[in-house]
C-alpha cells in the first residue's frame, strides 16, 4: 500500500510548532498566545466550543493563514519565510479532511483522490494498484467511477481521507470529519485515523464530538487540547 | 506566481491530466474562440489595407520620381524653337537621362479623355510638352529651371514633386493606419481574454481551493487556465484567418486598371504575413492569461 509507515526523528523534533501565535481577523483577535507542539507520530484532538477557532488553528496549522503574532513552523520552518510556492510544495506532506468537504465536481471519485498526484505531476495511472487499494481500504472500491455529487456524507468523508493520504503525508488534519455523518460511520472513519497513527501519521482532528474523543482515547494515546478564551491548553483527564 | 522557460515548456508539451482540473466551460470557450476569430478576420483585412498602401506609396514614389515635364507655353511660331532649345540645354544637363518632345499625337491621346480624338492641336494654344526621364540621382530642379529661364523663357518645369508628396504621404499614411488597426485588433484580443480569463477564474473560485488544498502551486492553476485560452485563441485565430484570407482571394482584382480598391489584398510573400496572427493571437493571449491568472490568484489567497 502506498501509505509508508513513518519513523519518528526523535523526541526533539517538531513536525507542527507554534510559538506565541495570535491571530486577528475584522480587528479582533480571535486567537492569542497559542503555543503548541506536535511530535512525530503523536495524535491530538483538538476541542473547544463552536466559534472558539479550531478550524483557524487548524489553517494555520497547513499554512493556509499566516499567525498576525508569533511563529508557525511545519517541519521546522517558519511558513512566513515561505513562498506561495513552497507553502504549496509543504502542503504535499500534510493531508487535510474538512468537515466541508470540497471536490472537483466534473471529475470521478477515483481521480478526485488522486488529484494530489495529478498536481505534483505524478500520474494516478502510475499509482494505479496502491490507488485500488486505497480506495479499497476507505471502503469506495465500488464507488470509483461515480461523481462526488452522488457520494453520501460519510462516503465523501472517506474519499476526503483517501485524498489527504494518497501522498502519504507525515501529518493529517481533521476539521469536524464526522460532523455531517451518522455515529457507525464516525467510528470507522476514527478507526481509519487511528489506523494512519499507528503508521507513524501525527494525527490532529478538530472536533466538538466529546464522544469522538473517548472513542479514540480508548484506541489510541491521545491528548487533548482545548480552545478557551483565545488560548490553547491541555485538557484534563475528564475528557 | 512565476510563469517561466519551464512553464512554457509545459504548455507547449501538455499534460492531459492538468488539463482536466479546470471544468469544461462550453458557452465561455465559443464565446473566446468566437472573438478570437472574428478579430483575426479582421486584423486580415487590416493588414491587407497596409500592405496594399504600401505598395502604392512606392508605385507613386517610383512611377513619379523617375520623371519630370516640361512645358513650352510659347507663341506659335517660336514653340519649335524653344522647344529645340529646352532639348538642348537638356542634353546638357547631368541627371538627365533621356528627354524628348511629345509628338501631336501623343498630346492628343493625353487631351482625347476631355476634348475628344479630332482636336486641332495646330490651331490652338496648346503647350508644347516635353518628358524628361531622369538617372537614378537625379537632377539639380532648381539649377535647370534657372537655366531655361535664362534660354528658355517660355519653359516651365514640373518635377513631379507637388504632386508625388502628398500622394506618398497619404499612402504611407494609409499604411501605418492598416498597422495601428492590427495592433489595436491584437490589443483587444488580450483584453478580451484577460476578462474571459478573470471572469473562468473568478467562477471557478472552489476549484482554485480545492487545488491549493491538495498542494497544487499558483504556477501550476495559473497553467490550467492559461493552456485552455491559448489553445481557445490560438484555434480561432487560425478559423479567422484562412477565412479572411480566403476572403481576401476572392475579392475583385480590376485587372490591369489602376485603382486603390482593386489592388486590395495581398501579393507574392505578402500571403505569408497573415499566418503569423494565430501565432501573435496565441501569444497575446498566453501573456493575458498568465496577467489576469497572477493578479486573480493574489485576490484569491
Amino acid at each position: 500500500m502506498m501509505l509508508r509507515h513513518n519513523r519518528c526523528d526523535g523526541a526533539g523534533a517538531r513536525v507542527i510548532e507554534l510559538e506565541n501565535v495570535a491571530y486577528s481577523y475584522g480587528g479582533g483577535e480571535l486567537l492569542s498566545d497559542i503555543s503548541v507542539k506536535l511530535a512525530p507520530g503523536s495524535f491530538h484532538f483538538l476541542t473547544g466550543p463552536s466559534g472558539a477557532g479550531k478550524t483557524t488553528l487548524l489553517k494555520l496549522c497547513y499554512g493556509a493563514l499566516l499567525p498576525s503574532a508569533g511563529y508557525v513552523r511545519l517541519f521546522q520552518t517558519d511558513v512566513r519565510s515561505l513562498e506561495r510556492d513552497d507553502v504549496a510544495q509543504l502542503r504535499r506532506k500534510i493531508g487535510v479532511v474538512h468537515q466541508d468537504v470540497q471536490f472537483l465536481d466534473h471529475l470521478s471519485v477515483t481521480d478526485n483522490v488522486a488529484l494530489p498526484l495529478t498536481v505534483s505531476g505524478r500520474h494516478a495511472e502510475a499509482a494505479g494498484p496502491d490507488l485500488a487499494e486505497l480506495m479499497n481500504w476507505v471502503g469506495l472500491s465500488n464507488r470509483a467511477e461515480a461523481l462526488p455529487a452522488e457520494l453520501s456524507g460519510g462516503e465523501r468523508q472517506r474519499a476526503a481521507l483517501a485524498r489527504a493520504v494518497i501522498m502519504s503525508p507525515d501529518i493529517v488534519l481533521a476539521d469536524e470529519p464526522t460532523g455531517n455523518i451518522d455515529w457507525e460511520m464516525s467510528q470507522r472513519l476514527l478507526t481509519l485515523l487511528v489506523e494512519l497513527n499507528r503508521m507513524g501519521k501525527t494525527v490532529l482532528i478538530a472536533t466538538h464530538d466529546l464522544s469522538l474523543i473517548r472513542a479514540a482515547k480508548a484506541q489510541v494515546q491521545a491528548r487533548v487540547l482545548r480552545i478557551s478564551n483565545r488560548r490553547v491548553q491541555l485538557a484534563g483527564a475528564d475528557l | 506566481m512565476t510563469f517561466n522557460f519551464k512553464s512554457l515548456r509545459r504548455l507547449i508539451s501538455g499534460d492531459p491530466y492538468a488539463g482536466r482540473v479546470v471544468p469544461p466551460s462550453g458557452f465561455t470557450a465559443q464565446l473566446t474562440l468566437f472573438a478570437s476569430g472574428a478579430m483575426a478576420f479582421l486584423a486580415v483585412f487590416a493588414l491587407a489595407l497596409s500592405l496594399a498602401s504600401g505598395r502604392l506609396a512606392e508605385r507613386w514614389g517610383n512611377e513619379l520620381a523617375g520623371t519630370a515635364t516640361i512645358r513650352i507655353v510659347a507663341p506659335q511660331d517660336q514653340r519649335a524653337q524653344q522647344t529645340a532649345a529646352a532639348l538642348r540645354v537638356l542634353e546638357t544637363t547631368p541627371g538627365v537621362a533621356r528627354a524628348r518632345a511629345l509628338t501631336n499625337a501623343e498630346q492628343q491621346a493625353l487631351l482625347a479623355p476631355w476634348f475628344g480624338s479630332d482636336l486641332p492641336l495646330d490651331s490652338l494654344p496648346v503647350p508644347r510638352l516635353i518628358e524628361i526621364t531622369s538617372t537614378g540621382a537625379g537632377f539639380d530642379a532648381t539649377g535647370l529651371r534657372l537655366r531655361l529661364a535664362a534660354e528658355v523663357p517660355g519653359a516651365i518645369l514640373d518635377d513631379h514633386g507637388r504632386w508625388r508628396a502628398p500622394l506618398v504621404a497619404a499612402a504611407q499614411r494609409l499604411r501605418l493606419l492598416g498597422w495601428v488597426a492590427a495592433a489595436l485588433i491584437v490589443a483587444a484580443v488580450a483584453a478580451m481574454v484577460t476578462l474571459a480569463a478573470n471572469a473562468a477564474l473568478a467562477a471557478n473560485a472552489q476549484v482554485v481551493a480545492v487545488l491549493r488544498l491538495v498542494g497544487a502551486t499558483d504556477s501550476y492553476i495559473a497553467l490550467a487556465f492559461v493552456r485552455r485560452f491559448t489553445w481557445r485563441a490560438l484555434v480561432g485565430s487560425s478559423v479567422g484567418v484562412i477565412v479572411g484570407l480566403v476572403a481576401v482571394w476572392v475579392l475583385p482584382s480590376g485587372g490591369e486598371a489602376p485603382g486603390f480598391l482593386t489592388g486590395l489584398g495581398f501579393q507574392g510573400v505578402g500571403w505569408f504575413v497573415p499566418l503569423a496572427l494565430p501565432l501573435v493571437c496565441a501569444a497575446v493571449a498566453l501573456a493575458a492569461t498568465a496577467f489576469a491568472a497572477s493578479r486573480a490568484l493574489r485576490s484569491l489567497s
